[in-house]
């Protein structure tokens, strides 16, 4: 992996973050590094069991057979979706919930976007008997109320954030303002591959299983590693989940004491991360307003949230409003990870726009059956745009699944002209 | 370490020192001076301005509002800094920002040119919440080379190794966090407050103590119990709230804060008559 010690990735991570959390931190970094690192007191082997049999895993990789005629490629798809709680969020919530627990915890804050962070921090709190609140922005609470509704029922108190436009962003601010008041007693379940070190390498880790089950699983199914891998990338979590056992498979020239031993050069594997291009990749500096969430491909080296990253800012450094149809991928900032690995070439970035996200999901939905996430959607948009550019045998990771969305896309559908065969007339006064 | 020697003068004198918060901008540029003038008259030793960020993640609920007014009424850091020169004020101001702003600003990436600027218009100082003594190296060095203070925060979680860290890159003065959270007015003042002030007892720097005063026995009891100075901020930023709130004059509103700021500074001082003589600072 490309961190060190001191929790950077070149230029970016760090920790950022008030003084008061800091022996926080610190704390964390230990436990990290007992628990997780090094198993202590079979840490590992229990998140391991909990993740079996409380979260189903393994998860299949699927042969997708309209997907691959379509493109004229082998598609497969790590089905991420059929995760207890319907999306790959479980990984990282229910390692942090377990590892708040040993540290000897009793209570856990969330923030979440779209709400699948904080359902799976709900269950999995509920799971292991700790009280839960979860902080969501109003306007999140507004476009993703099914998931605010699990979360209730899973016992968690759901604190709705009404400064600035009411999303990620806010939420993720507001749930750090009660960490500094709580964190005695308090462990803060970051949901993505963000925040100050060691949460970046710590959420990948607990990620990272999508990985390593696609590796063993794409070589036992096809016979060889895939020439691609390709997923989503909001705050990055999926993506550095999908991508993390791959990462290595970067098609350099052995070292000389391995090309000795008459070793093959590594395979290439194609690292691609999928960001929303929102409505336009345009920025309006006036009003504070990116219209995507393109952090990637457009963001700049800056500081939010306990990280430097690259960032959606304006020239003064004030944090953009960014835009996505999707709340999962709707933040101004991306994991500092992820930014060096574009950044060394190793990740390449990418973006769809909203109505290319919005035809993937219906086309993925009546083609394979599988009704996935907004966030989701983007994955499989690129590869509709791009067929040639990810080879002969690719992975897609199914990072969610969509019934959250269906209110969303219904809505936005009806105002949109579509290049898919869908009619939505059956839903005319139903919401 | 560059001491700024405007800073230095004002703990050197007897009496404890009174360090008022406000955000520059808020509610609009030309009221904000007028109020950040009337702390002046109040009796402010040194006064902190806050250059506003957009995520503010240190902050509670009142100065988040006065933050968000500030940008609405287009505070950014250039106009900042006009607004510092413009200032008709005779104390040393430090300026309360956010990482992000400093390092954006200017041409090159990296802290210079905003220290640079931020010498260039008189500021005494810096106080960046996000910024922990480990990230702290380059803005240290800035500051070095400029002549500005660095005012780190101690909370009441910081201990040992932390402790060494921080106290060697601080300078001017350093900001003891009364109590666990973000910044607001309460209505008591917390224990903890005795127990940071003893971990730091042997440090140099002068120790001014700030989150949650709201009224002049909070500042005597703070003085009492070993600070050099006692900073408020919520408390007076109430103030300019309310007035924005009830549309009420600048002039109504700055009178107001004045009158707040001469209770603080009172306060503190009778915290200090109370107290045994403070020893001769070296």
């Amino acid at each position: 992996m490309s961190d060190t010690h001191a929790g950077k990735f070149g230029p970016y991570g760090g920790q950022y973050v008030p003084e008061a959390l800091m022996p926080a931190i610190e704390e964390l970094t230990d436990a990290y590094e007992r628990y997780v690192l090094n198993n202590e007191d079979g840490f590992m082997d229990e998140f391991q069991d909990r993740l079996r049999d409380f979260g189903g895993r393994p998860i299949p990789l699927q042969y997708a057979e309209q997907l691959s005629e379509r493109y004229d490629t082998d598609v497969y798809l790590k089905r991420e979706d059929l995760l207890h709680g319907g999306a790959h969020k479980l990984n990282n919530a229910l390692g942090q919930v377990l590892l708040a627990k040993y540290m000897g915890k009793e209570r856990i804050i969330a923030e979440t976007g779209a709400g699948q962070h904080g359902t799976a921090t709900a269950m999995a709190a509920a799971h292991l008997d700790m009280p839960c609140e979860i902080y969501m922005g109003k306007t999140d609470i507004n476009r993703q109320r099914p998931n605010v509704f699990r979360m209730r029922l899973n016992g968690a108190e759901v604190n709705p954030v009404t400064v600035g436009r009411g999303t990620l962003k806010e939420a993720i601010s507001e749930t750090m303002r009660d960490w500094a008041t709580t964190v005695e007693n308090t462990h803060y379940v970051i949901g993505s591959v963000v925040g100050p070190a060691p949460f970046p390498q710590m959420v990948r880790d607990f990620q990272s299983v999508i990985s390593e089950e696609a590796r063993h699983q794409i070589e036992e199914q096809a016979g060889r590693l895939p020439d691609s891998v390709v997923a989503c990338a909001g705050g990055g979590s999926n993506t550095m989940g999908a991508f993390a056992n791959f990462v290595e498979d970067d098609g350099a020239e052995r070292s000389s004491a391995e090309k000795s031993s008459g070793d093959e050069p590594r395979d290439r594997v194609d690292l691609i991360a999928v960001e929303a291009g929102g409505s336009s990749l345009a920025v309006d500096e006036e009003s504070g307003v990116a219209p995507n969430s393109a952090t990637l491909s457009t963001g700049h080296e800056g500081v939010l949230h306990g990280a430097r990253t690259k960032l959606l800012q304006d020239s003064d450094g004030q944090i953009m409003e960014s835009h996505s149809v999707s709340a999962g991928l709707d933040y101004a900032g991306v994991g500092p990870e992820l930014a060096h690995l574009v950044d060394e070439g190793r990740v390449t970035p990418a973006n769809v726009d909203d109505d290319a996200a919005l035809e993937a999901f219906h086309r993925l939905s009546q083609e394979e059956g599988i009704i996935p996430a907004l966030e989701t959607a983007h994955a499989f948009a690129y590869l509709h745009e791009n067929p040639d550019a990810v080879g002969d045998v690719t992975i897609v990771n199914v990072s969610g699944r969509g019934d959250k969305d269906l209110e969303t896309v219904i809505e936005e559908t009806e105002k949109r002209d579509l290049d898919v065969d869908v009619d939505m007339s059956i839903f005319e006064g139903a919401m | 370490m560059a001491e700024n020697e405007r800073l230095q003068a004002v703990f050197e004198r007897d009496e404890p020192a009174f360090i008022p918060y406000l955000a520059a901008g808020d509610p609009d540029y030309e009221a904000s001076k007028a109020y950040v003038e009337a702390l002046a008259r109040g009796g402010a030793d040194v006064i902190e301005l806050g250059l506003p960020f957009s995520e503010p993640i240190a902050e509670g609920p009142t100065i988040q509002n006065a933050i968000v007014r500030a940008l609405e009424s287009g505070m950014t850091p250039d106009r900042f800094f006009e607004f510092v020169e413009e200032l008709d004020v005779d104390v040393p101001l430090v300026c309360m920002t956010y990482y992000n702003l400093i390092y954006q600003y200017g041409s090159e990436d990296g802290p210079r040119p905003f220290v640079e600027k931020a010498a260039d218009v008189g500021l005494t100082g810096l106080v960046v919440p996000d910024l922990p003594a480990e990230e702290a190296g380059p803005l240290r060095a800035a500051c070095d080379e400029f002549g500005l203070d660095l005012v780190f925060i101690v909370a009441p979680t910081t201990e040992g190794e932390r402790l060494e860290r921080m106290r060697e890159q601080v300078s001017g003065y350093v900001y003891v966090q009364a109590r666990l959270g973000t910044t607001g007015a309460r209505d008591d003042v917390s224990d903890q407050t005795d127990e940071s002030l003893a971990r730091i007892d042997d440090w140099d720097v002068p120790k001014a103590v700030g989150f949650g005063i709201k009224e002049g026995e909070h500042a005597a009891r703070i003085v009492r119990a070993g600070a050099d100075g006692i900073i408020v901020g919520s408390a007076l930023v109430d103030i300019v709230a309310d007035g924005a709130k009830s549309d009420d004059s600048v002039e109504a509103v700055a009178e107001r804060l004045e009158r707040k700021a001469r209770e603080l500074k009172d306060g503190a001082l009778a915290g200090a008559a109370d107290s045994e003589p403070r020893p001769e600072r070296t």
